[in-house]
């Protein structure tokens, strides 16, 4: 079913699909586990059981979840080799022990301190249940830091230079840190996380007010979700452009193919629609506003704004699947938007937990934050091509000396296996979403001092 | 300083400390076909599921170690043994899923034990093919790989991979001694008694085996007088054999876990003896495979101050969930 397609091509295939599969759990996990500290720690200040409910009740969606980005990141940390040895053995020397530092500053934190979390409530005691709650969740963000570092060093590469067997060897680890669109890149990703899962919290308490609209632990939900997406939201568009004003400073190429400009020219419009043909240059089908791109990039009509016919064509990204998915991530967020500014103006009504078709609205965007953030990952990382380290190092260039059937053969299994496992465990994810949160139930001991039996404190039903 | 052969001990200890710990949540599943019992199966699952994650972590560890420290090993490692690496992260998935998911149905549970133990089963195969792989050595050429696509695939690979199922199997059945009871830890006993028997009969074929058809190794261990030294590994993996089935036999509860663990410390010093200075035999020492020295100074300052706080409070994690573990405690509410 590959013969058209050569390793190259199979080896960037089986990355981008496992890579998009992976980050979905990170994303979801990031989030969560922040929302299940806070959850517990405002059950912990007010002792209102619906805090602890809930967190009950998402602590068990969080196992399935995180189970499932522990086994798909194992893959990511074996397949720069695998595939990628070329860019491993070169950029090995500035990546590596960056993410050598993300296993040891967050996988071990999380994984350790998750037992505790997910099985240890009755044997330590509610305090230290809290903080090993709280380190799960500064375990994901460190491990957010990390490897949004090593992201953005590929993207706007600093503190490096060239030994003599052709690696790149670092000459200022900070500067390889905190290079020039790491802060950006960190802050959109972690908002992102955060807004994704605001949105599935708020699409299950939509869901069960749908059914039911006393339902005080969906009520609750609802309500706390619709809160980020009021405040959240509106903050990531503006995180957004100050990432986008990064980006069009050191990857122009990325920005004139997310704007679809081929031309440079002063007004430059804005492509509201249209076919970017990589072949001629030009936008086929073109809707747009004229003079619109130069006050979004410049703030200033007049202004010049780059375009792709300032560089070699061999140095273009595929411009049409840049263009799009940048699209489709900033219509979410407008959408994100709207729902946060919609539900603040029914909350002043005193009638948040009353208007139907607000709560459709959210069920709707319930999955909406995760496709924001597999188009965003395109944007960027399409964008970055045809280098794997921007300027320095071609995709082409990188990969491994596989032959095509080896490739192809692993993809076919990744793609089975990945559909076949994440699948079912997606399955099981919606079945507990499903529950009503109201009937989580809390047995008696756990109102109590800790005791000594061992309890798993999710599954009371199988 | 040395910083290449320090990061060097420190790759081995964490994938000796992913084999220690992850090898006996492996074996659990490597001995499900031998315990069919549903409230049984819970019980063996339940031991392990507060930590399983926390080992496998240490699998990322080495991963990402390598790759940080030894790039050009992990470029050429990786690609060389494509289809074992492979193998065993699908593995890895089927049976890490396992843990969650069989507790959330009741249709499909056994569809979940056979994940359980299939990926667990490829998964401990792989790891031991890629040794054996290893022992046999890898051609490169430049910086890269140059052998053929099935190099990995001998009958000495796969008996090495039958060996490191078995190992685990034993490191499985100790652990299980330790941390149940009754009918469960009987069975235990006696899956111990015969899997330490296999080991070590393995154990013995691939140390005879490697020297008389490998003169690198007949030379590193049978050198007059430079390698007596090393004659102590065997005597004392003698040692620790009778240990571990002494205790199997007198019953003791947390020492054979102990004896076994020894058992795979010497087997894998053993390992590293064979290989050493290589760390892709024959062809790349641990020192031209290193990454310059500012990237091993740092994150090996890191490393002093991480690595205890790891050990530390992953041993808490341990502590937290110690004694036994039956039926009753665990999975139901």
């Amino acid at each position: 079913m590959f013969e058209s397609f050569d390793a190259l091509f199979l080896a960037r295939f089986q990355f981008a699909f496992t890579i998009a599969f992976h980050i979905i759990f990170p994303a979801f996990t990031i989030g969560v586990a922040s929302y299940l500290a806070v959850l517990e720690g405002l059950y912990l200040k007010t002792r209102n059981p619906v805090y602890q409910k809930l967190f009950r009740y998402w602590v068990k969606i969080f196992a399935v979840a995180f189970g499932m980005g522990v086994v798909s990141g194992i893959v990511m940390s074996y397949q720069f080799g695998t595939n990628w040895s070329v860019f491993s053995d070169k950029a090995g020397p500035v990546i590596g022990p960056l993410m050598g530092y993300e296993v040891l500053t967050a996988f071990f934190l999380e994984a350790g301190f998750l037992g505790v979390m997910l099985f240890g409530m009755n044997k330590v005691g509610e305090k230290l249940h809290f903080f090993a709650t709280l380190m799960v969740a500064v375990g994901t963000a460190i491990s957010a830091f990390w490897i949004l570092s090593v992201n953005s060093w590929m993207q706007t590469p600093a503190g490096y230079a060239m030994n003599d067997v052709g690696q790149f060897v670092v000459t200022d680890w900070f500067e390889v840190v905190f290079n020039p669109s790491f802060p950006y890149r960190l802050a959109h990703m972690l908002l992102a996380a955060y807004l994704t899962v605001a949105f599935v919290v708020g699409a299950v308490g939509a869901w069960h007010l749908l059914k039911d609209k006393t339902n005080a632990a969906a009520r609750k939900m609802f309500s706390m979700a619709m809160w980020m997406a009021l405040i959240v939201a509106p903050l990531q568009v503006l995180v957004g452009d100050f990432h986008g004003l990064n980006t069009q400073e050191h990857q122009p190429t990325k920005v004139a193919a997310m704007e679809g400009h081929f031309h440079t020219e002063s007004r430059a419009p804005l492509y509201l629609f249209g076919l970017p043909n990589q072949e001629t240059a030009e936008v086929d089908y073109a809707l747009k506003v004229p003079g619109l791109a130069s006050i979004i990039l410049k703030h200033d009509i007049n202004a010049e704004v780059t375009g792709l016919d300032q560089f070699p064509k061999e140095d273009w990204p595929p411009v049409a699947t840049v263009f799009w998915s940048f699209r489709i991530m900033v219509g979410v967020g407008f959408l994100m938007v709207l729902a946060g500014l919609w539900s603040g103006l029914q909350r002043l009504r005193g009638k948040l937990y009353d208007n139907s078709l607000l709560l459709r609205f959210s069920l709707f965007m319930g999955p909406m934050g995760f496709v924001a953030v597999i188009a965003g990952w395109i944007v960027t990382e399409v964008g970055r091509q045809p280098w794997v380290v921007y300027g320095l190092l071609r995709t082409a260039d990188a990969a491994s000396p596989i032959d095509r059937a080896g490739v192809a053969g692993s993809l076919i299994a990744f793609i089975v296996v990945y559909f076949l496992v994440f699948g079912a465990g997606t399955f099981y994810i919606l079945r507990k979403m499903a529950g009503n949160p109201e009937q989580v139930h809390i047995p008696e001991h756990a109102k109590h001092q800790p005791t000594m039996a061992a309890e798993r404190i999710y599954d009371e039903e199988a | 300083m040395d910083y290449a052969l320090i990061w060097a001990i420190l790759i081995s200890v964490a994938v000796f400390a992913y084999v220690a710990l992850d090898g006996f949540d492996l074996g659990i599943a490597l001995l499900f076909p031998w315990f069919k019992k549903e409230e049984d199966r819970d019980v063996m699952m339940n031991t392990v599921a507060p930590v399983w994650d926390g080992n496998e972590t240490w699998l990322v560890l080495g991963g990402g170690g390598l790759l940080a420290v030894f790039p050009l090993a992990y470029s050429v490692l990786l690609p060389a043994l494509y289809m074992p690496v492979i193998a065993m992260l699908l593995g890895l998935i089927f049976r890490g899923v396992a843990f969650e998911y069989r507790f959330k149905t009741k249709r499909a549970k056994g569809i979940w034990d056979v994940s359980f133990i299939t990926g667990s089963l490829i998964a401990a195969m792989s790891q031991g093919i890629m040794l054996g792989a290893m022992l046999q050595g890898i051609q490169v050429t430049e910086r890269a790989y140059s052998g053929g696509w099935f190099d990995w695939l001998t009958p000495f690979t796969i008996f090495c991979g039958v060996a490191v199922v078995i190992g685990y199997m034993m490191l499985g059945a100790t652990w299980l001694v330790m941390k149940t009871n009754g009918d469960l830890q009987r069975q235990s006993y006696r899956a111990g008694w015969y899997t330490t028997i296999l080991l070590v009969a393995c154990i013995a074929f691939v140390s005879l085996y490697l020297p008389y058809v490998d003169k690198f190794i007949a030379e590193r261990w049978f050198t007059y007088p430079a390698s007596v030294g090393l004659w102590v590994l065997p005597v004392l993996l003698v040692v620790m054999t009778i240990g571990l089935l002494r205790s199997l036999h007198k019953k003791q509860e947390g020492r054979p876990y102990l004896w076994g663990l020894g058992m795979f410390l010497l087997a894998y010093t053993g390992f590293s003896v064979s290989i050493f200075p290589y760390l892709v035999p024959r062809s790349i020492t641990l020192w031209e495979a290193a990454a310059p020295d500012n990237s091993l100074k740092f994150l090996l300052v890191g490393a002093v101050f991480l690595l205890p706080m790891i050990f530390a409070y992953t041993g808490y994690t341990y502590w937290v969930f110690r004694g036994k573990v039956d039926t009753d405690s665990g999975y139901h509410d």
